[in-house]
């Protein structure tokens, strides 16, 4: 065994593969938060006075607030005043209209990540809204999805050009009250993505935003929105990864679906960020909000994660189960390695008659990671012959690591019918032995029975997200078992 | 930033209970027994600190998210005064004493020991079956190291500590076994608060049965703290019965220490009172150390229980077993929060803990919430919990054989709580928790017919 240890530490002591800081000139705001800077963000984005209004009204109701500590999650005290609000690629005069015109360093980055905006538009059918820190820089497919009348775009175009869109849907999932970071992020976003999926309209492709943090101390405020019309199907691709730092970053994004009647909207992440070193120094916080609108009739929202990176993930993409028969499913592969912290889980809120929601949660812990299982399930009276099934597994790596598990079922509707269920295991000796016996490594035996847990939510990714998800999840695990 | 924090009003009643409960506090600590100089003064002074520090729980604690005490609150925290006892307003309720179970009796009315009620047979030598009050007024010193372990107390169990008064000691000598049940009854006679604190102390390899019984018409407030410690290999079968007045509250709380190779089983029964809260704590403090709790909860109009358990593997090679069923019916509530919590280094650890809810009307509502929370890596832990009703085919199945559809359905509602109770040993024990539920099952009319 003492040529695999020495192997086994070499790998746990891997360093971040995409780790690199790009010099491109940003056109910052000094750190700090109050009404000006809000006010400054707002006339920069040159948005409409209801936007401005928006924003103030969340930031006071922000002020009110207490930053929540209930979690399982330890970190440092956060100062909110020593972050940069604002950041943007230096701009052109007009913008960029093409990617021709897209400031070249700004691919290299995108190159060296193995996001070729190009490739992917050519080869991969792939609309990519690259952002890169808080403006979006190329859109590609746009012509082609504004055919069918789909709207993608960043989320400052959406509030130039469809303003009545965004208000009228903007905050009606997730109030800028919310809870704190909503409504930090919803004083202060600057930018994401916006999409709208006409009645009728089938999506023929996966839309895909690769969120990159890059400038320096910016933490990054993203609000995404989309809108999935009468029986509108869209399938959304969110994916990460971030350059090597060492102050903490916090990252406090905003997601709201909506799905109208028969609308089925599909999301899928991988969560790739920079978890910080062996020590648990540097790294994301990764702390969002992503909850679904099921608001018509047989919608049915499905959320899909696989969260490898960030030093600290506390995020609990959930389903308002309103419509009569919707259906809100959510699959999730948390893996948390070194002093790792994951936090997450779902809430299912069902309302509406014959609803149902399904939960598959696949924790893993390796190092001295800790992943936590919080999850809520909730019937309420009006949900006659609701349904719900929870799954929620973990498996330990090594003798640091923590699980939890903290599924909350709450059930008013004596119709309805919960069921949850829980295990805890480790990748036992002799399943190793097993596979060893049969001539495979001990990194590669590892990352089978790992698949083999994680399987049941890897099938639910999206083709090109799941062979990532699947390299994803071998180089982080690979050394930590011997 | 500034925080701007409401009161509401549940608050402002707690918070107003809070201090007539302080303003109680020098009076009723004057006439408690070992007042002056002893630790046990010390002791309730600083958990009177404590209390004060936390108040009255809230639904803003995590711990009472379900369970709102504010109707507590509003209710008088004044110490019964002696004479009271005289003046019953309630008539006591004597088929609570059990009488056909034979073995040991200790009963308190309104908290204070009442001999004329007890019975205490012939017992191995060494093993005491009393009143607190009465040891701590001979030997106070004694029970230091038992009554000052206040570890898994909550804010409720500070207050129990600061009003420490009266209860049951019962202490078994290593290697004893009391084959006769130990059967401590409280009954509320008057609309008082009442706060036993029990101590029962079982040593090495010794075995006893203990039931712990709370009875009584009375509106009463209960807030009860029992401590047991189980030294090495020492055996106790536990069984807790709430079956207070419909109009009572009930707090109670019981924290297990156990030594190596001890074995913990328990049933636990709560049927009576409008609020009802249960905090069941059990710390695995040597290795190879077993847990079986069975527990069963019948609500029904406007009821409200509330079991909060904590197991802890604190060492390695610990066995739990956790079982937990409601019945709720009406527009009764029903709350389980069941945690396990592996600590780190405790290997080979087993854990299994299930939560199974029925909902028999439209109004019921169930709040459950199995948690696990694991700090090793060798460990079998598994937790399950359902919400539903009385399936459809077993009701057909039933009432395809002639039964009516009350009879089919409250046979099935009683097979469903009568699972919880097949593991009680002692036939009349069972007899009777069979008919506290039965009592409380709805439509039980046809089913008594049945049986």
């Amino acid at each position: 065994m003492d040529t695999d240890t020495a192997r086994i530490d070499e790998l746990i002591s891997r360093e971040y593969a995409h780790g690199f800081v790009t010099d491109i000139e940003a056109d910052s705001v000094p750190p700090g938060l109050s009404e000006d800077v809000i006010r400054l963000i707002s006339a920069k984005k040159n948005e409409p006075p209801f936007m401005l209004e928006w924003r103030l009204d969340a930031y006071r109701h922000w002020l009110t607030m207490r930053e929540p500590d209930w979690s399982s999650i330890g970190h440092p005290p956060i100062d909110y005043q020593d972050i940069v609000y604002y950041s943007a690629p230096k701009a052109k005069k007009e913008g960029p209209k093409s990617l021709d015109e897209v400031d070249p360093e700004l691919l290299r980055v995108y190159e060296k990540l193995g996001v070729p905006l190009k490739e992917r538009e050519a080869l991969a059918g792939v609309a990519v809204d690259a952002v890169f820190d808080s403006v979006s820089v190329g859109t590609t497919f746009k012509t082609r999805l504004a055919e069918l009348g789909i709207i993608f775009c960043s989320f400052s175009e959406a509030v130039q050009e469809h303003p009545e869109l965004v208000r009228q849907y903007l905050g009606s999932v997730v109030p800028r009250g919310d809870n704190f970071f909503a409504a930090l992020n919803s004083a202060v976003f600057t930018d994401g993505s916006f999409c709208y999926i006409p009645k009728g309209v089938r999506c023929p492709m996966e839309l895909s935003t690769y969120f990159r943090i890059n400038a320096k101390d910016s933490g990054q405020f993203e609000r995404t929105l989309i809108i999935a019309d009468e029986g509108a199907y869209v399938s959304y691709l969110e994916g990460c990864t971030a350059p090597m730092r060492d102050e903490n970053q916090l990252h406090a994004a905003v997601v709201e679906l909506v799905a109208l009647e028969c609308a089925h909207i599909k999301y899928s992440t991988v969560q790739n960020w920079y978890p910080g070193d062996r020590d648990g120094k540097g790294g994301i916080y990764n702390f969002v909000t992503k909850r679904g609108d099921c608001r018509g009739a047989h919608s049915h929202i499905a959320w899909t994660q696989v969260e490898t990176g960030s030093a600290i993930t506390w995020k609990y993409p959930s389903c308002i189960l309103r419509g009569d028969h919707s259906v809100g499913t959510f699959h999730s592969v948390a893996l948390t390695n070194h002093r790792q912290q994951a936090d997450t889980g779902t809430k299912m809120i069902h309302i509406g008659r014959d609803t149902k929601s399904t939960i598959v949660s696949k924790g893993i812990s390796a190092g001295r990671g800790s992943n936590a299982y919080r999850g809520l399930v909730k019937v309420l009276k009006t949900a006659e012959g609701a349904r719900n099934y929870t799954q929620c597994d973990s498996l330990l790596v090594g003798d640091r690591c923590a699980a939890h598990t903290f599924p909350y079922i709450e059930v008013r509707n004596p119709t309805a019918k919960v069921e949850h269920e829980a295990s805890t295991s480790r990748i036992g000796e002799e399943q190793l032995f097993y596979c060893r016996q049969r001539g495979l490594s001990a990194e590669d035996a590892v990352s089978m029975i790992v698949s083999g847990f994680c399987k049941e939510v890897f099938k639910e990714l999206p083709m090109e997200f799941a062979v990532e998800a699947q390299k994803l999840l071998g180089v982080s695990l690979e050394g930590s078992v011997g | 930033m500034s925080a701007v924090v409401r009161e509401r009003p549940a608050d402002r009643a707690g918070r107003e209970a809070l201090e007539r409960a302080l303003a109680a506090w020098p009076a009723a600590a004057a006439q408690l027994p070992g007042a002056r100089g002893t630790f046990v003064a010390k002791l309730r002074e600083e958990a009177l600190a404590r209390f004060c520090a936390s108040g009255f729980p809230t639904a803003r604690d995590e711990d009472w998210k379900y369970t709102d005490l504010a109707a507590l609150a509003a209710r008088s925290f004044l110490r019964v005064p002696d004479d009271v006892q005289a003046a019953t307003t309630e008539p006591l309720p004597h088929h609570a004493l059990f009488d056909d179970l034979g073995g040991h009796r200790l009963a308190f009315v309104d908290g204070r020991h009442a001999p004329e009620l007890s019975s205490i047979g012939p017992m191995p030598d060494g093993v005491r079956i009393e009143s607190l009050a009465a040891a701590l007024a001979r030997d106070p010193a004694a029970l230091e190291t038992w009554l000052a372990d206040t570890r898994g107390h909550s804010a409720m169990a500070a207050l129990n500590t600061a009003f420490l008064a009266d209860g049951a000691l019962v202490i078994i000598p290593a290697g004893v076994e009391v084959a006769e049940p130990i059967h401590l009854v409280f009954l509320a006679a008057t609309a008082a608060t009442i706060q036993p604190r029990n101590l029962i102390i079982a040593g090495e390899r010794s075995k006893c049965t203990v039931v712990e019984h709370y009875a009584g018409s009375a509106p009463a407030f209960t807030n009860a703290l029992t401590q047991l410690f189980l030294a090495g290999g020492a055996e106790t079968e536990y069984c807790k019965l709430q079956d207070e007045g419909e109009r009572a509250l009930h707090v109670g709380g019981l924290h297990v220490a156990q030594a190596r190779g001890s074995r913990f089983g328990m049933h636990s029964v709560s049927v009576g009172a409008a609020l009802a809260r249960h905090d069941l704590t059990a710390v695995f403090d040597g290795e190879g150390c077993t847990a079986a709790i069975d527990g069963l909860y019948l609500a029904g109009g406007r009821q409200h229980v509330d079991h909060h358990t904590r197991i802890d593997h604190a060492q390695p090679r610990g066995t739990s077993r956790e079982h937990f069923r409601g019945i709720l019916d009406g527009r009764s509530r029903g709350v389980f929060n069941g945690r396990v919590v592996v600590h780190p280094g405790a290997q080979q650890s087993d854990a299994w803990l299930t939560s199974r809810n029925l909902l028999l009307s439209a109004d019921a509502e169930a709040d459950t919430k199995p948690q696990l929370e694991i700090y090793a890596d060798d460990v079998k832990c598994a937790h399950g919990a359902t919400v539903g009703q009385l399936d459809e085919n077993e009701l057909f199945y039933l009432r395809a054989r002639g039964f009516d559809a009350a009879a089919a359905r409250s046979l099935l509602t009683w097979a469903f709580a009568r699972s919880a109770l097949e593991g009680i040993r002692l036939t009349p024990l069972r007899a009777h928790l069979e008919r506290a539920c039965l009592g409380r099952l709805p439509q039980a009319l046809p089913l008594a017919e049945l049986m």
